[in-house]
């Protein structure tokens, strides 16, 4: 079994080596045929390690460098089923798009398929590593790919714009991540989480490990896109191309935050097991933020793709809350809802491709009544599909995600974020259902000047060729897929309880030290049914009531008058346009907030951590 | 342990990032990044130091001798190669931004906002 751990990572570079090698000869067909039983293969690999890592680790060192006495000199990939389950995820997402991108690129060049075999390889191996230099390299390879691909469809200086803002605030975000690694190595002598982890374990916290523990989670919370480092991933993600998106919004933006799990559990936990509340504290508090201010930001967009950009920064903040409140049923939550969450954005992403091809355009006010033809009617329903899903609608996958997350919350007394949390999923939710209600059923006015509009001429990096009915077709498959999947994913039979068994093992720091180090295998931690209670039942009618009815009532307003003038001005304009022209575009801006943001990490643990 | 080459990084870290939050050039900003990368070898090869103590290269000398740290310098070389990629492709998103837009500086191109 161990030898299909390397595989994963192995068999998209390796095709991806070919096709740069051999594709300028082959026909652009075979490329796309190559690349996609690849990603069907990378996600029947990481599927099957994700079963057979349901009891212990499946872990693979590299030429048989196996630590010797509880040193660890190679470098290892060590296999969890949150991991595997991640990396399933990427491969999934990845088939989806080269499905769809099969009918979608009119012509596209073979390094198109290279670089993204190169990205789906490192977002395999950035979830499966246990090594953290190995974790830095995988880091940037997937940067490197995912700003080449922004790029990739050059039209317009927008699209440039959004690759650079990416670019420089994620490349920042890697060097700290370096620097993080280097003094860890620095103060343990190991690369190697477990080891670095148990070289930590019971010794005083003091401003190195602090320093280092910043240094990280600041620099993966850059590519996680948490308030106040999430300016480029509304830039960057509204301008990629429609099947690399998916990618980015469905699971590279996550992967950052499953990495500040990883890094925390596995070598911060033991140092900071007395802190634990400081981490949890500030964790929760940040996430929040970014839930809300994200689910704002969401709602005042006309342009569908930065919408759902927004919509990522804002789910980013749940996921956050969930990993930061240390608990095994949010972590759990949080994991869960990365793959329903991811395969729900990434289809509505597709929709909104679709809506492109279809209609003409992504931004909701120029799109207005032009889906009221019955033709359009399953695009409609794929878009009230995904609305209600981000709104967490029971009891399907993000519905169960989130009970998790509520439910982790009241017991580690944070229970005045399950009502925060509710109102990210209200935001959100209702984004989507008014740009739905506006394109498919024509209600609310024509202009809306709080609204940021797409300028009027083609659409980013587009292609606009009508397609045939095949086409049609095939591209409305993909997207109907990652929809069942996203949706599905609760009904598998035990899933919650099993997730919350993972989850616990996941945040053993000792037994997975003594796994990767002495290969004992410790005990799995107990099996608990879940079942959920009248107030998850509760807050998930508020959250889909909640999103319909915002969404009604920012569609029919005009009909209601629902607020004075004045009132009107001070609580909406104001504050609206004061958020709006934060998100200006400027990358100089970007990186001050980048230093004001780790300058608060900073001092609030240096001074809580010690 | 000397503590001069970690103030040394933080002051390249501090002053790149300085250059990067008021930069009017997207060359000049990604030579700033560079400044700013240049912090990383200097905390990586500061920690592998050892006094009086040679290259990791045991080729011609007693095997008990006193070298400096080979792992990072490894992962500084992997660290340069890695950043190299990054830079190149900001050079060449630059170009780009250059022949579209006939600019480089950065507060000229808004597209991007609200």
């Amino acid at each position: 079994m161990t030898t299909l751990v390397p595989l994963t990572v192995a068999v998209p570079l390796l095709a991806a080596a070919v096709i740069a090698a051999f594709g300028r000869f082959s026909p652009a067909w075979a490329d796309n045929v190559v690349a996609t039983a690849v990603a069907a293969t990378v996600t029947v690999l990481a599927t099957i390690l994700l079963v057979a890592s349901a009891h212990h680790d499946t872990i693979h060192w590299f030429s048989g460098w196996t630590p010797r006495h509880g040193v660890a000199i190679g470098i290892a990939f060590t296999v969890d089923p949150i991991g595997a389950g991640l990396a399933a995820l990427a491969g999934a997402l990845m088939t989806a798009a080269f499905v769809f991108s099969w009918g979608y690129f009119e012509e596209v060049a073979h390094l198109y398929y290279t670089m993204m075999l190169i990205f789906l390889g490192a977002l395999v191996g950035f979830a499966l590593t246990g090594d953290l230099f190995n974790l830095f390299v995988f880091f940037e390879l997937m940067s490197v790919s995912a700003y080449a691909l922004t790029g990739y469809r050059i039209a317009q200086p927008r699209v440039l714009q959004g690759a650079i803002n990416f670019a420089v605030t994620n490349t920042i975000g890697a060097y700290m991540v370096a620097l993080g690694i280097a003094l860890i190595y620095g103060r343990t002598g190991g690369l190697n989480m477990a080891q670095a982890g148990e070289a930590l374990a019971g010794r005083r916290v003091d401003g190195l490990v602090i320093a280092a523990l910043v240094l990280l989670t600041v620099g993966f919370l850059i590519k996680a896109g948490a308030v106040p480092f999430h300016f480029w991933l509304s830039d960057a993600y509204a301008v990629a191309p429609a099947p690399v998106a998916v990618l980015l919004t469905g699971i590279m933006s996550d992967l950052g935050l499953h990495a500040i799990a990883r890094v925390y559990w596995d070598v911060f936990s033991g140092a900071t097991a007395d802190h634990a509340g400081a981490v949890r504290a500030l964790l929760v508090g940040v996430g929040l933020l970014t839930a809300l201010v994200g689910g704002v930001m969401s709602l005042l967009q006309a342009d569908l793709k930065r919408l759902l950009a927004f919509v990522t920064i804002s789910h980013g903040g749940i996921f956050l809350v969930g990993i930061g409140l240390l608990e095994a049923r949010g972590l759990a939550g949080a994991s869960v809802y990365v793959v329903t969450d991811g395969a729900l954005k990434g289809a509505f992403f597709l929709a909104v491709a679709l809506a492109v091809i279809q209609l003409g355009s992504c931004d909701e006010l120029q799109l207005r009544a032009k889906g009221r033809h019955r033709r359009h009617l399953g695009l409609g329903a794929l878009f009230t599909i995904c609305g209600l899903g981000l709104a967490a609608l029971p009891p399907f996958g993000p519905f169960l995600s989130k009970s998790l997350i509520d439910e982790a919350a009241r017991g580690a007394g944070y229970g005045f974020a399950v009502p925060l949390v509710t109102l990210a999923t209200v935001l959100t939710g209702a984004a989507v259902l008014r740009a739905t209600g506006r394109i498919f059923l024509g209600l609310g006015p024509k202009r809306e000047p709080l609204l940021s509009e797409l300028p009027d001429e083609p659409a980013a990096g587009e292609p606009e060729a009508e397609k045939s009915r095949r086409a049609r077709l095939v591209l409305l498959l993909p997207p109907v897929a990652l929809v069942v999947i996203g949706l599905g994913v609760s009904f598998a039979p035990g899933i919650a309880a099993r997730a919350v068994q993972q989850a616990a093992r996941f945040q053993d720091r000792a037994g997975y030290a003594d796994e990767v180090l002495r290969g004992r295998t410790p005990e799995l931690p107990p099996l608990a049914p879940h079942r959920y209670d009248s107030a998850d039942w509760a807050w998930g009618a508020v959250s889909v009531a909640g999103s319909l009815g915002l969404a009604s009532l920012l569609l029919l307003r005009g009909r209601l008058r629902v607020l004075s003038r004045r009132t009107r001005f001070g609580l909406v304009w104001r504050p609206a346009r004061v958020l709006k022209a934060w998100h200006a575009g400027a990358i100089g801006d970007y990186a001050a907030w980048i230093c004001a943001g780790a300058a608060g990490f900073s001092v609030v643990w240096g001074v809580l951590l010690r | 342990m000397s503590y001069l080459p970690f103030a040394v990084a933080g002051w390249l870290f501090f002053v790149g990032l300085y250059g990067v939050v008021t930069s009017r050039n997207y060359i000049h900003l990604t030579v700033c990044l560079t400044v700013m990368q240049s912090s990383t070898y200097v905390v990586l090869l500061a920690i592998g130091y050892r006094d009086k103590a040679t290259a990791p290269i045991f080729a011609g000398i007693s095997r008990r001798a006193r070298t400096v740290d080979p792992v990072v310098q490894a992962l500084t070389l992997t660290d340069i190669v890695v950043s190299v990629v990054v830079v190149a492709l900001l050079l060449s998103l630059t170009m780009d931004m250059f022949g579209r837009a006939k600019t480089v500086d950065p507060d000229e191109v808004r597209e991007l906002s609200g």
